[in-house]
Formats: structure tokens, sequence, C-alpha cells
């Protein structure tokens, strides 16, 4: 048996079975980490210690009976959730060497669960970007071809899970960074509904939009750690507190009768031609497999993207406001108090301050009304749209994101190009409704191209079947991407 | 200045709430003067990664007390608000308020003046908030406590109704009062649990237009806040008079030198960028939680006073006098439940029993005296048992042992001697004693009775029925007179 090759339920289903153990499929993960991670970049910090220890602890409780949703399995986290024992830095220099003394809600939920935590993966800077390449430290490769970046902000766990570094791993999708990663990299990720899983111990980048989700190689994997992460936790006021479905025996195979609509905007001049092919194909496969296609419209589409950059910078505005170097991470040496604080915040990189400023600049007196109020109402208005659109139809099939992976440096000078990468996942985040990506094929060039599918509010069992579906009826090739070992300049 | 400018004056009022623990998190509320800096704080009122503020029920609860009990509308769909400023002292950035729909709003407060005339005050708004913590600068740096960080703050906002220093003084102290009835706050504003922040300006009389306000701050008692305003509206009047202008600028008040001094011009509007709090949905407050709360709300020190003056004939210095505590106001209620007169209970309480707790540093509830045994003690006077000098002894005792009036007159062999034989015998040992004064009263020189009189008192330790030897008294040395004269 090729432990590295299993997806998450087959290696839980090996550890049920006795044919493996988690310390042998954990440090099976830190080999793989040790011998490609110098190419690919995808982890900050390798928490080897912590995982045996895990992992020795899983397999005693395994030996002594017990079996708990994911014992044993060996998880990747994005470096912006907080992990109690190890760094956490949100991909920043103003976070260097930051030991959170507490552990994020899905982190207790992981660990009660007996997965295992093999470390904290890339981002960019407070999970502001498509590429990583915002990330203070270094910038993650896409495992289908190293020139090119995995996507982000998430690209780090998305990363992992593509080449093998992990069998699952979470990440935070403010307005595409889960969905847009996973659809680089070919993997499957998921962004809940907003208030599903608790924001409690992720670092903020946009209160009212970030929200954590899953990635995996399959939908079952995605559907496995969601089942854990997901629920009410009383220390987070916006999260909800409805009871959870069982996500993996939502898995029915069963598509038939499901309404599934295609918006129109989602396909629109400046999307690559394979994508739109391949995303084509797939929604007739969705339509083979019994599904009813209809033509729908979401007529705000086209606000999105200012309105998101408008919402999402000035809550980032506020919430990037504590980190002054009074109470923990670096601290530089000013002539005063201001001037410490003030020096201090100059560990921010660019693209942050970039944001910093467009969220000050949207809530100042005199343009409140103009930025972030209308913003407001337009948010109003695409949210209004998806509620339209889920009275007729039960998911929603579009492009993930309307390219596939792009070169490394390609686009860091151009913010807005940059930003496109994004047009097709951020509505959503505005809106009520949940969203995945699933692989559905690689352009001229072997990269994946992702599927997009969103549902409506607490929808994430119909998306999730959806994809296992598809899944079942298109397998992909299980092989995992060759990534070259060695250094990556 | 009066005939010439209109003082506009509006009290900001920031109180403290005393609940248990801290508005977003659950941190004990501590005395921040009293409790070793950073020991009662976590991640969240740190303002650390990741953390998630969740609203503190008991600490609404107090508000629409304080709201409803200065007359306000309560808000039924209440925003909270994030207010971006950066100082070091408050960790996030930003703090968490209460901005366009605050908890209350439209109320007012009655104030009573020296004339003797009531004036009422508009109240704004009551809005929520969390306080920030305490910086402290050293020569080596600065330090910062965060043990107050996310204390649940009452913001207070008059409108600007007041028009003087003892306005704003008896507006001040009718807060503060209701506050301290209410429980939600202990009034010490030396501790800085209590701040006022007056708006100070004036405008020639009969023009509608507003003069060019200053803020005063570091105000830390009532009588620092009343010399502050007059002081600021006579300044305020002199820069006008000689030509000059007000400038917008916040001062202070320096209590030893009794003047304002400037601290910080505000060359424009702060902007404090104010958007809806992501982290909290709206807080709904349905109308029966508001029922709920307005039946809790203890009756308060207006309608005391009123009930006392208008139901129980007191004065009105008496009336707001025992209603100026709520622990003597129920406590005076108790006695009067318990049977006791009014008017006579009152005496009791203000002048005896306060001077006695003075006396030892304490209050009502510190002592173990129960209501209903000063009504007994008065009732051992009016029956003539003990008389009043000795009925304050009693009352000490009661005050240190909490034993009922009865016991310790017994116990003591303090009962009033009214016994006419007794007493006829110790008249008479005086007169005998006494052979000097005597003579002098025969003489002529009645009004040594008095002196007589007090002498037989003093021989029963005061436990004589005054009356009783006076009449005796006379008596007797009339008597001497029949028989010097046959
Ligand atoms: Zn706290």
């Amino acid at each position: 048996m090729d432990i590295i090759s299993l997806t998450l339920t087959e290696l839980r289903e090996a550890l049920r079975r006795g044919e493996t153990t988690s310390v042998a499929a954990t440090q099976a993960m830190l080999d793989r980490i040790v011998a490609l991670d110098n190419s690919l970049l995808s982890y900050l910090t390798i928490t080897e210690e912590m995982a045996l220890e895990q992992a020795t602890a899983a397999d005693q409780r395994r030996a002594a009976g017990e079996d708990t949703p994911l014992l044993g399995v060996p998880i990747a986290l994005k470096d912006i959730i907080c992990l109690s024992g190890a760094p956490t830095t949100a991909g920043s220099k103003i976070l260097e060497g930051f030991n959170p003394p507490y552990n994020a809600f899905v982190v207790d939920r992981l660990l009660e669960a007996g997965a295992v935590i093999l470390g904290k993966t890339n981002t960019d800077e407070f999970a502001m970007g498509s590429s990583t390449e915002n990330s203070a430290y270094v910038t993650t490769r896409n495992p289908w071809d190293i020139e090119r970046v995995p996507g982000g902000s998430s690209g780090g766990s998305a990363a992992a899970v593509a080449a093998g570094l992990a069998y699952g791993a979470l990440g935070t999708d403010t307005g595409g960074s889960v969905r847009q990663p996973a659809s680089f990299c070919g993997v499957v990720g998921i962004r809940p509904t907003y208030g599903r899983v608790s924001r409690w111990g992720v670092v903020a980048f946009a209160s009212s939009l970030d929200q954590v989700g899953s990635f995996g190689r399959t939908a079952a994997d995605v559907a496995a750690q969601l089942s854990v992460i997901a629920g009410h936790d009383p220390r987070d006021s916006t999260s909800l507190n409805i009871p959870v479905p069982d996500y993996e025996a939502a898995l029915t195979g069963d598509i038939r009768g499901l309404r599934i609509g295609v918006p129109r905007e989602y396909f629109v001049e400046g999307i690559e031609p394979d994508v739109e092919a391949a995303v084509r194909v797939a929604i007739d496969d969705l339509a083979a497999l019994g599904a009813e296609i209809v033509e729908i419209s979401l007529p705000h589409t086209q606000y999105g993207l200012p309105v998101y950059y408008l919402i999402a910078s000035a809550e980032a505005s506020a919430n990037l406001a504590r980190y002054d170097g009074t109470r923990f991470g670096p601290r530089a040496k000013g002539a005063d108090m201001i001037d410490t604080v003030r020096q201090t915040r100059a560990l921010f990189g660019p693209e942050v301050k970039r944001r910093i400023m467009l969220g000050a600049y949207a809530l100042s007196a005199g343009y409140y009304d103009e930025y972030y109020g209308r913003a407001l109402k337009v948010r109003t208005l695409i949210k209004e749209d998806f509620r339209r659109v889920f009275e007729s139809v039960d998911v929603i099939a579009a492009p993930t994101s309307p390219a596939t992976a792009f070169r490394v440096g390609e686009r860091i000078d151009d913010p807005l190009n940059m930003y496109l990468a994004d047009i097709f996942t951020l509505p959503l985040n505005l809106s009520a409704s949940c969203g995945l990506s699933v692989p559905c094929g690689l352009d001229r060039q072997g990269l994946p191209i992702g599927l997009q599918l969103i549902g409506d509010t607490l929808q994430e069992a119909r998306i999730l079947n959806v994809a296992h579906t598809y899944e079942q009826a298109r397998p992909r090739d299980r092989r995992l991407p060759a990534v070259p070992a060695g250094a990556t300049g | 200045m009066l005939d010439r400018y209109e003082p506009v004056i509006g009290l900001e009022i920031h109180a403290e709430l005393l609940t248990h623990s801290k508005m977003f998190c659950g941190c004990r509320v501590v005395d921040s003067v009293e409790a070793a800096p950073n020991t009662a704080v976590c991640p969240v009122c740190l303002g650390m990664p990741g953390m998630l503020p969740v609203i503190n029920r008991r600490a609404v609860e107090f508000a629409m007390r304080v709201a409803l009990a200065l007359n306000c509308e309560i808000q039924n769909h209440n925003i909270f608000a994030r207010k971006n400023y950066f100082y070091p002292d408050l960790p996030k950035g930003y703090q968490i308020s209460q901005y366009e729909l605050p908890i209350g709003r439209h109320g007012w407060l009655d104030i009573a003046l020296s004339d003797g005339t009531t004036k009422r005050i508009g109240i704004r708004r009551v809005h929520m908030e969390e306080d920030t913590g305490k910086l402290t600068h050293r020569d080596e740096g600065s330090l910062v406590d965060y043990n107050r960080s996310g204390v649940p703050l009452l913001e207070i906002v008059t409108e600007p109704d007041i028009r003087s220093g003892e306005e704003a003084r008896a507006y001040a102290t009718r807060i503060r009062q209701t506050l301290r009835y209410l429980g939600v706050n202990s009034g010490d504003m030396e501790k800085g649990v209590l701040r006022i922040e007056p708006n100070i300006s004036i405008r020639p009389r009969g023009s509608e237009a507003f003069g060019t306000r200053i803020e005063l701050k570091n105000l830390n008692s009532f009588r620092a806040l009343a010399d502050g305003t007059d002081f600021e509206l006579d300044r305020q009047a002199a820069v006008l008079d000689g030509g000059g202008k007000v400038i917008q600028e916040t001062r202070g008040w320096h209590d030893t030198r009794r003047e304002t001094f400037s601290q910080r011009a505000k060359e424009e509007a702060e902007d404090y960028r104010y958007f809806a709090e992501p982290d909290l949905p709206p807080l709904f407050i349905d109308p029966a939680w508001i029922q709920t709360m307005r039946a809790t709300l203890p009756e308060l020190p207006q309608a005391k006073e009123a009930r006392y003056r208008i139901d129980f004939g007191l004065s009105p210095v008496e009336a707001t006098a025992l209603a100026d505590d709520r622990a003597v106001a129920e406590w005076f209620d108790a006695a009067i439940g318990a049977g006791g007169k009014p008017k006579s209970l009152a005496n009791w309480i203000l002048n005896d029993l306060f001077r006695l707790l003075n006396e030892r540093g304490l209050t009502i509830s510190d002592v173990p005296l129960a209501p209903a045994a000063l009504v007994e003690l008065q009732s051992l006077v009016d029956r003539g048992t003990i008389n009043l000098t000795t009925a304050r002894e009693v009352l000490a005792e009661m005050l240190e042992s909490g034993r009922d009036p009865t016991t310790i007159i017994e116990a003591g062999g303090l009962g009033q001697i009214s016994d006419e034989a007794a007493l006829i015998a110790i008249v008479d040992q005086v007169i005998t004693d006494n052979p000097g004064p005597l003579t002098n009263y025969l003489g002529g020189k009645e009004s040594l009775l008095g002196w007589f009189v007090g002498q037989v008192m003093r021989a029963t330790r005061g436990q004589a029925n005054p009356a009783l030897v006076n009449e005796i008294a006379r008596r007797r040395l009339e008597e001497k007179r029949d028989t010097a004269g046959s």
C-alpha cells in the first residue's frame, strides 16, 4: 500500500482496519515535506514533534478501541489559524514569532476529533492576495508547475494537499481564498456559509466575510473535515446555532432531478477558453447525471469586485489596527510611544498597507456614504441576487476562476489584474451562500481547472453531494503531480 | 456676565458599570486602583489576534435600567459600532460603542436648585461602550494597565440645557445618586469610575447660534465641576469682551490653582470612521425584556423625596437628606413600616444615628441595627420609660451590639426613675447638702431651681424623670421657704 496516495477518507479506513498507523502516515507526510517542500514552499512551520506525539497518542487510543472522526489523520492548518504551541504569523512580519496562547475553535475541534497537526501553511499576508506572493516569507509554488502560483490566499494549504504533503488542510475564504487555490491546485475546497464555522482564534481579515473551509483530494475528504469543524461556538456571536448535518452521509451519488443554474454573468469576455470549455463539459456531465440545467442571471455580479474591496478593506483597516507592538508581536524601536507604534506598523507589507489605506479612506467622514455606505447597499443587492435565484434552482454551477494558475511574478505589480482572479468567487462571500471548487479537468498546459458549485444558505451537504457525484462519474487521475525535489530559487 | 451672555452647557458622563464581568469577555471587573496591573485580562480584552467579543447581557440590563430611570425611550434594535482611533491604551485600535442607535434616547432628569425651583434637563442619549486601559508615563517609558480595558461603560449625554456651574453640579449629583440607587456604579469619582465632562460655551443673550465650545476634563469632584464651569464661563466672557475669539479646544481643570488651562486644540473634528461592528449581530431588546427591567427599578430618589414631603410632612431638607442614599432611605422606609413616626424617626436618623455612624466612620449597612429596634426605642421614650439622654446611650449600645433597647435597658438598670418617694429622698438630700444655694434660692434667686434639678439628674446618672424631678424640687424648696418663714 502506498500510503502517500491514499485520500483522507481512505487513510481513515486503513487506520480503522489496522492496515497502517497514524505514526506511519504522519512520518510519511513529514518525510515527503522534507523531500519536496524546499521546492514547493507550502509550509511556514512544520510541527514535527507535536505531530508525532499526536500520532502516537492516536495510535494508542485506536489500540484501546477508540475511534473518533479524524483519529490519527494528519492535517495542515493555514497559518492564520491559531494553534497553541506553534507560531502563527498570518504571513506577516508583524506577527513574526507570535505564539498564541490559545487554539482556534476549529483547532480544538480537530484535536477532539483526533487529528494530527502537521504544521502551518503559507498564506498571503493577512489572507490578502490570490497567489501567496503577498506572504512576507515565501511564495508557495503550484505542484503542477512550480513556475506558477498555487493561488491564494490559502495557497499553502491547497498546494500541500495537492502534492500529498497533507491528507487534508484548513484554509480561510474571505473572497475566494479557499476555492480559487483549490481550483489552481486541482483539489476540492469548500467555503461554508458565513456563521457555519466559528471564527474564534482565526486572525481576522474582514470579519463579515471570513470563513474557515477545508481542502481535500475529494469531496468526501472535504466533507469529513467540515463535519468536524462546523457547529455553534458561543464565543463567536456570528456563529449559527443550527444543528450540523452529517456531510459524509449526504454523499449519496444521486443528483437526479436537482436543478442546477448556470449564471450567464460568469461566462464573460476574459474567461480563458479552456476554462469555459471544461466547465461547460462538466455542466453537461451533471445534466447526464440527471440534473436539470437552467440558465440564470445574477445581474449584480459585475459590482462584486468593487463592493468586496471596499467592504473587506474597510473592515481590515479596523481589524489590523491592533498590530502596534504593544502587547504581542515584534516591536520596533521608536523615539517615543507614538513613533514606536508607527515604526512597528511599517512591518506590514505593501498590499496590506494599500488595503488599510483604501479601507480607512472608504470609512472616512465625507466619503463614507459614497464608498462604504454605498458598498453596503450594493452588497444587499448581490445578496438578493442569490436569494432570488435559489427560489428556482438548487445549486449554481460556474467556473471558480476565469483563469488557471498564472506564473509567479506575472501579476504582482498589477493589483487589479490580480484581483480579477477572484471575480467569480467573491460575490458568494458578500451573500449568505456557500460554495466549493471541484477539479474538472486540465487546460492545454496541463493546469487544473475548477468547477464552482454554489449552494443556498447552509446547503453544504447538497453541493458536496453534487461534487461527489461528479467525481464518481468522472474519476480523476489519482496520481499526484510530480513535484521536483530541490530548492526553489 | 449673565446680563450680556447666556451660558450653554451640556454634560457627558461616563459611568463604569458594576457588573461581575467585562462588557465583551469573562474577565472580572476589578478596582482598577487597587488591583495589581494586568491581572484581570484575557486575550479578548487584550485585543489579541482572532479574539471575538460576546455581549454581556447583565451590562445591557444595567444600561437599560439607567436609561429607564432617566425616562429614555429604549431602542429595540441596538447596533454596536467600531469607533476607530489609535492609542496604546485601546488594545484593538477601536472601541466598541453604540453610535447611530443608542440604547436610550429622548430622556430627562429633574434637578432641584438652591432657590427651591426644579429644572428639567434633557437627556439626548444613553449608550453602551467599553472602557480603555490606563497609561502611566514614566521617565523610562510608558506603562499600560489593561485591567480596565473592556469594562462596561455607559455614556450619558445631556441636551445643552444647563446654564451654570450650580446646575451642572445639581445634575451630576442627581445622576450619581441615581446610578448608586440602581446599584450600577459606586459613584467614586476619585477612582475614575464616574467621569464628568462638560461642554461649555456662551452666546450673546438673544442669539440663537451656539458659541464655540470647549470641553472640560479632569474634574474629580462636584466642586471642581461647579467651579471649573463657572471659571470657564467667566473666562469666555472676558475673551469675548476683549474682542477675542474662543478657541475650540479641550481644557483641563487645575484643582489647586482653581483655573482651567488649555490641553489640546481641536483643529478639526476627529474622524472616528464609525461603522457597524461586524463581530456582533444587532442586539434586539424586546418589549417584554424592557418591561421586566422596568419592573425591577427601585423607587428613585425624586419619588422618595416627594413621598417623604407629601405623605410624611418632612421638610425638603429632611426629605432630601433621608433619600440621599438608598440604603438609608430603605432603612427609614422599613422603620416606618415597623410603626415608626416619620417626623421623630427622621430626627433620630438625621441627628443621633448619623452622628454615631460618622463618629465610627460607618454606614447604615455596616451596623447590626434593625429598623424596628429604633422604633422600639422611640416608643420607650414616648412612653416615658427612658429619657432622651438615656435613649442616646442606648442607641450607641444598640449600634455596637445589635441588641434590642429593652434588653439593654433592663440589663443596665437604665430605666427612668419615676418613683416619687425615691426621687423625694434624692431631692431632699441634694437640698440638705447645698445650704448655700438654698439660702440664695430662698433669698429670691428662683432661677436656681434648674441648678437643683441638674444636681438630681447627675445624682441619678440622668435616669430620673426630669419633669417629675422639676415638680418635686420646686415643691420641696417652697416647703423650705414655708418652714423658714414660720
Ligand atoms: Zn478579558
